[in-house]
């Protein structure tokens, strides 16, 4: 992104100025108060939102130029974690979990299903409805549905928001292991010992979002 | 600010793809990701089965009274009839000779003098069956067909006023007209009621899919998120409320058809009501209705799916 600015009204600048480039292959933090922009500034990334200003591109595209079916294609390269989860209740965890793969249209492979199940420790929930997760399984789900396609970058929007600590650092495990594995991931958080926690383990670079502007965080975190 | 800036198209939903969405075995991405809606689709079911059942009523309406149009046009059009009025002593000698004038009439066929017993048929509606005819100065009554385009009716009846007074000549046109009118008019009654009817099943479907769509936001808002196409979305409910139009119809046609092939016979009476009804080849055109219906889903859905996603990102 380069010069992107974001208002939700017109003459109201909630973000400016803001120009970054994520990493191929890094692990990245995304930190600032509640209300500062964090959620905004993932879907500028997913194409959710478009920027009021400056120029963002993903995978050499232009967010703007793309057409609708141009966005599903990018938002099947970038697989998002959101707050609120997001499933549909009326579908078990492991249709929800292998919904980005039936939506385009490719087979689903059950013991895939079944390992990518395992690997977030729910193999035994993968015919609960949503409803009946914890917040930890409900979040380890939305993260195995993120990843089933494979995509190139990984986004995660306070993932740890409503866990206890052993859970926040399971998950945060289940994002290092997917790093180590060559994904770009970013996760958006207001928790900094979580933070300092993870870069004991991988050296992250730490953005942090204040005043409307992006900042690389240094040794003050 | 540009929230929504792109707004889905009719190229995006392009018939021929959702067309192939509809026909695939497994639904495409698979009807599963509606949830379902037991009453909508009931209601959808019922709508369009009672649309039907009342369509082939109008279609049945409408090939009737086209038939009868068709029938009183040429059957009438096809015959004229001279009445001779005279003394009872002169009756017979005025009459044979208004035959002889119409044996060379050109256009005309052989003149036939009605017997007796068929104009005691003609009069038995008013007077019952034993009115004894002789005892009434009744007219004779000459029928002639119309053999040729050169004939000419008011050149006979200006020709019968000046040699044989008291012989008028009844080419049917009076009470034709009106008759072959309003049987048009009904015809034209019948196809503005399946006009209708398609048009009301249309706005049934279209606010049942658009509640589903809109009772639906949440589900479709998560698939756009994790990179479901707008083809995909919107197959997943087109297909569903084509299908329920498709058999809700087929029932209601067949009830329809049922009902329609229960009515009293054609001939069973020769009135106007238990001629309603298909006859031949006319079977077959119910049979559309349910393929209509299904046209008339799948527009519906698609245009209710369009406006639905412009609001989704």
């Amino acid at each position: 992104m380069k010069d992107v600015g974001f208002g939700y009204h017109a003459g109201d600048r909630l973000l400016s100025g803001m120009t970054l480039s994520l990493q191929p292959g890094m692990f990245h933090f995304l930190t600032g108060p509640s209300g500062a922009g964090k959620t905004t500034f993932l879907r500028l990334c997913y194409a959710d939102l478009l920027p009021t200003e400056g120029q963002m591109t993903a995978f050499g595209q232009d967010l703007r130029s793309l057409s609708r079916d141009g966005i599903a294609g990018l938002r099947r390269r970038v697989g998002v974690v959101h707050q609120d989860t997001q499933f549909l209740d009326h579908l078990p965890v492991a249709e929800n979990v292998a919904l980005p793969l039936s939506i385009a249209g490719e087979q689903v492979d059950m013991q895939a299903l079944r390992d990518l199940l395992g690997w977030v420790q729910l193999a035994p929930h993968a015919r609960a409805m949503p409803p009946q997760l914890s917040g930890g399984e409900r979040q380890r789900a939305a993260l195995a549905r993120a990843v089933i396609l494979s995509p190139d970058v990984v986004l995660a929007d306070e993932p740890t928001g409503n866990l206890d600590w052993d859970m926040s650092m399971r998950l945060m495990q289940l994002l290092l292991e997917l790093n180590k594995s060559g994904k770009t991931v970013l996760v958006a958080t207001h928790d900094l010992n979580l933070i300092r926690a993870t870069k004991a383990q991988v050296a992250a670079r730490v953005l942090r979002i204040a005043g409307g502007t992006l900042h690389l965080a240094g040794a003050d975190l | 600010m540009r929230l929504f800036s792109r707004r889905p198209d009719f190229k995006a939903l392009s018939l021929k793809t959702l067309w192939q969405g509809l026909l695939r075995g497994d639904g495409g991405a698979g009807d599963r990701i509606v949830p379902p809606t037991g009453f909508t689709a009931q209601l959808t079911l019922f709508s369009a089965a009672a649309m039907a059942f009342l369509a082939v009523f109008a279609l049945a309406l409408a090939l009737a009274t086209g038939r009868l149009a068709d029938r009183w046009s040429s059957e009438l059009a096809q015959s004229v009839t001279v009445r001779v009025s005279s003394d009872a002593a002169d009756q017979e000698t005025r009459t044979q000779s208004v035959i002889q004038l119409l044996q060379t009439t050109p256009g005309l066929g052989q003149p036939r003098l009605l017997p007796d017993d068929e104009v005691a048929a003609l009069l038995a509606p008013w007077f019952g069956p034993d009115m004894p005819v002789d005892a009434l100065p009744v007219p004779d009554l000459i029928e002639l067909p119309i053999t040729g385009r050169d004939f000419d009716a008011p050149g006979l009846r200006l020709r019968l006023e000046a040699e044989a007074p008291g012989a008028v000549l009844d080419d049917h046109t009076e009470w034709r007209r009106p008759l072959v009118a309003a049987a048009q008019w009904l015809r034209a009654l019948g196809v503005i009621s399946l006009v209708l009817i398609a048009a009301a099943s249309a706005a049934m479907i279209t606010l049942a899919a658009k509640a589903a769509l809109a009772a639906n936001g949440q589900v479709i808002r998560v698939l756009r998120l994790i990179g479901a196409r707008d083809i995909t979305i919107a197959t997943a409910f087109v297909r569903r409320f084509t299908h329920r139009a498709a058999i809700g119809a087929a029932a209601g046609t067949a009830l329809g058809m049922g009902a329609v092939a229960l009515l009293p016979g054609m001939n069973a009476a020769g009135g106007f009501l238990t001629g309603l009804g298909f006859s031949g080849w006319g079977w077959l055109l119910p049979l559309l209705i349910p393929v209509v219906a299904a046209a008339v889903g799948f527009f519906a859905t698609r245009w209710a799916a369009l406006k639905m996603l412009e609001s989704v990102r």
